[in-house]
């Protein structure tokens, strides 16, 4: 188990920055959110939820699927797509690389077919480990094809984002696939089909102002931050300091901006019972 | 207006102020310079073809924000008539960020969508320095919805340095209203042509940019981040925007040759502030025929070659 190895990414969050502590490997793990120092296994067993605090450890998406889909129910498609350095962009081979290595992925999501309390859905798991889950042409593609692979098997479509943005190194071709995703999720609301994206920590920049935004319902995990331009952006230009749990999941929740926040634990049930009410007559 | 002058502009803004100082000259006494000056007027033209024949990408980037560049306003009024202004989203405010409209060309109706940038401070300040709010997407939102229902052609504007980042854009939903205009416009029943005319900067820009034509400016610059921004993150140096917008392929001729554009309009030499009636002019030809084209075509055919233009955009390998 890799997911509390590594030092966590810097902090998106405004609100006080905490001092980084290295977490040791081993049988214990401290809660990036209310610093208790928690027996490994008993967070393990919680959905990697903090069981003092409720905080959800960032998770990568072969991590989250057992919490998401049917046992043993989901299937990788398009796992043959890699991104290609079309600008040549300083480093990015490199940081392809290192990232590839880090999470055994090829990019930031994985796109597969899966069932849900026994309905069939097509589903696009996002993953932050990988160059902080920007979204590039592989991104964009992976998520074309999935929903037009709805439309074509008629089932729903469902991703889960955790994403910084767009990938800069990859240019114009990054923002293009913001269109991209957006046209093809509106291409199956024509078809009639529903669209359940889910948001976790963090979802910021261009996959919030695309596809991650409309959901024909849009779910988020507690506490996690949502937003278009990033705190820092944000403080930076207006010069104040911004309010106590601004852009989080209840923040968002509050403005109207999604319709429910969803612990890890009940995720599963919650997307069945939605399910349920478009499969049945 | 008065005439500014970008960094690299320099050897022209001398040569004509020698220009203006010997014309004054020739004016006041007895003196006759006119050769002189017609010399080097004649100096001066060749000085800024040459300057900008050979602008680097970030010099570009400059351009395209130029604070003599005309704006959307400017190219309303220089190439169609009877603009009427629609204002609000009908549901918070009106955001002079944006602004739009119905007008015509050559006697054509159309609707027309354009950020929105200010001349003296008092206007940048009014137009927030053309960075809008969820409200100017939603306004926009409002007008292209109105395009398709009278069967309108729809032009836009690209001309931003980005959606506002702000607390109120935040808490009404700056990512939702971006992403609502990608994905209406996708399917939105009437002919679209967007043109860059300035800065388009991500996915503020984008959100008036699903199009069934793109046109780029000659000294226009499209890009996910600004050089600026990249450089910040990438050596945590601002200052080094100028590498960074070599990297970024940002410019209207690298947009083209990734076949993310369908055309660049040539600008008048020295740019479109040099001489914004000849821009105009330049830009209308290009729109003209470009909204000819797509004009006739069937619904379904646009909407089915809006997609794939789209779906095509994108590099990567597959085994
Ligand atoms: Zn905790």
């Amino acid at each position: 188990m890799a997911w509390f190895k590594k030092e966590r990414p810097e902090k998106l969050s405004s609100e006080t920055p905490a001092k980084k502590v290295k977490i040791p490997e081993g049988l214990w793990v401290k809660c990036d959110n209310c610093k208790e120092i928690i027996y490994r296994k008993e967070v393990e067993k919680n959905f990697k939820v903090c069981p003092k605090c409720d905080y959800h450890f960032r998770i990568t998406a072969s991590e989250r699927l057992p919490y998401l889909v049917d046992e043993g129910s989901f299937f990788e498609v398009e796992d043959g797509l890699s991104p290609r350095d079309a600008l040549g962009f300083k480093d990015y081979k490199e940081k392809l690389k290192s990232s590839r290595k880090k999470t055994g992925l090829k990019d930031a999501i994985i796109s597969g077919e899966a069932k849900i309390g026994g309905c069939p859905v097509q589903l696009v798991v996002m993953d932050f480990n990988f160059m902080g889950g920007s979204m590039g042409s592989v991104v964009g593609e992976k998520i074309a094809r999935a929903v037009e692979r709805a439309i074509d098997k008629k089932t729903p479509f469902i991703s889960v984002a955790s994403s910084g943005g767009a990938r800069m190194q990859e240019g114009i071709l990054s923002l293009m696939q913001m269109a991209k995703t957006s046209a093809a999720t509106a291409r199956l609301a024509e078809a009639g089909l529903p669209f359940i994206s889910i948001l976790t920590d963090p979802t910021f920049g261009g996959v919030t102002a695309s596809f991650a935004m409309l959901g024909d319902l849009i779910l988020a995990e507690p506490k996690c931050l949502i937003g278009f331009a990033g705190p820092r952006v944000i403080e930076q230009t207006i010069k104040q300091q911004l309010p106590a749990g601004f852009q989080r999941a209840e923040f968002l929740m509050e403005h109207g901006m999604i319709d429910m926040i969803v612990s890890r634990k009940d995720l599963h049930a919650t997307l069945a019972r939605i399910l349920e009410f478009f499969t049945t007559e | 207006m008065a005439q500014e002058y970008l960094e690299f502009e320099k050897p022209i803004a001398d040569l004509e102020k020698k220009i203006e100082e010997l014309t004054l000259f020739t004016s006041n006494g007895d003196i006759n310079l006119e050769e002189e000056i017609l010399k080097l007027h004649k100096k001066s033209d060749q000085l800024r073809a040459e300057i900008y024949s050979r602008i680097t990408p970030w010099q570009k980037a400059q351009i395209s924000r130029h604070p003599n560049r005309p704006y959307t306003l400017d190219y309303i009024e220089a190439m169609m008539t009877d603009f009427v202004e629609m204002h609000g989203d009908r549901a918070f405010a009106d955001d002079p960020a944006i602004v739009s409209g119905m007008a015509k060309l050559d006697g054509m109706p159309l609707t027309v969508i354009g950020h929105q940038k200010g001349r003296t401070t008092k206007e940048k300040i009014f137009r927030n320095f053309g960075m809008p709010n969820p409200e100017g997407y939603r306004k926009a939102l409002r007008v292209m919805r109105f395009a398709e229902r009278f069967r309108k052609p729809l032009l836009t504007f690209i001309d931003t340095p980005g959606a506002y980042p702000g607390i109120g854009a935040e808490e009404r939903g700056q990512g939702e209203s971006i992403a609502r205009n990608l994905s209406v416009m996708s399917q939105l029943k009437t002919p679209i042509l967007t043109v860059v005319i300035g800065e388009g900067g991500s996915g503020g820009a984008l959100a008036l940019g699903v199009a069934d034509r793109i046109l780029m400016l000659e000294h226009s610059t499209y890009s996910v981040i600004s050089p600026e921004g990249c450089a910040a993150i990438l050596w945590n140096n601002g200052a080094k925007a100028s590498e960074a917008a070599e990297l970024l392929k940002i410019t209207a001729q690298d947009l083209f040759q990734m076949k993310v554009v369908d055309e660049v309009v040539e600008e008048p030499i020295g740019g479109a502030h040099r001489d914004p009636r000849r821009a105009a002019e330049l830009l209308k030809e290009a729109v003209v025929r470009n909204l000819a084209e797509i004009r006739n075509v069937p619904f379904d055919d646009l909407l089915k070659q809006r997609y794939e233009k789209l779906r095509r955009i994108g590099m990567f390998d597959e085994i």
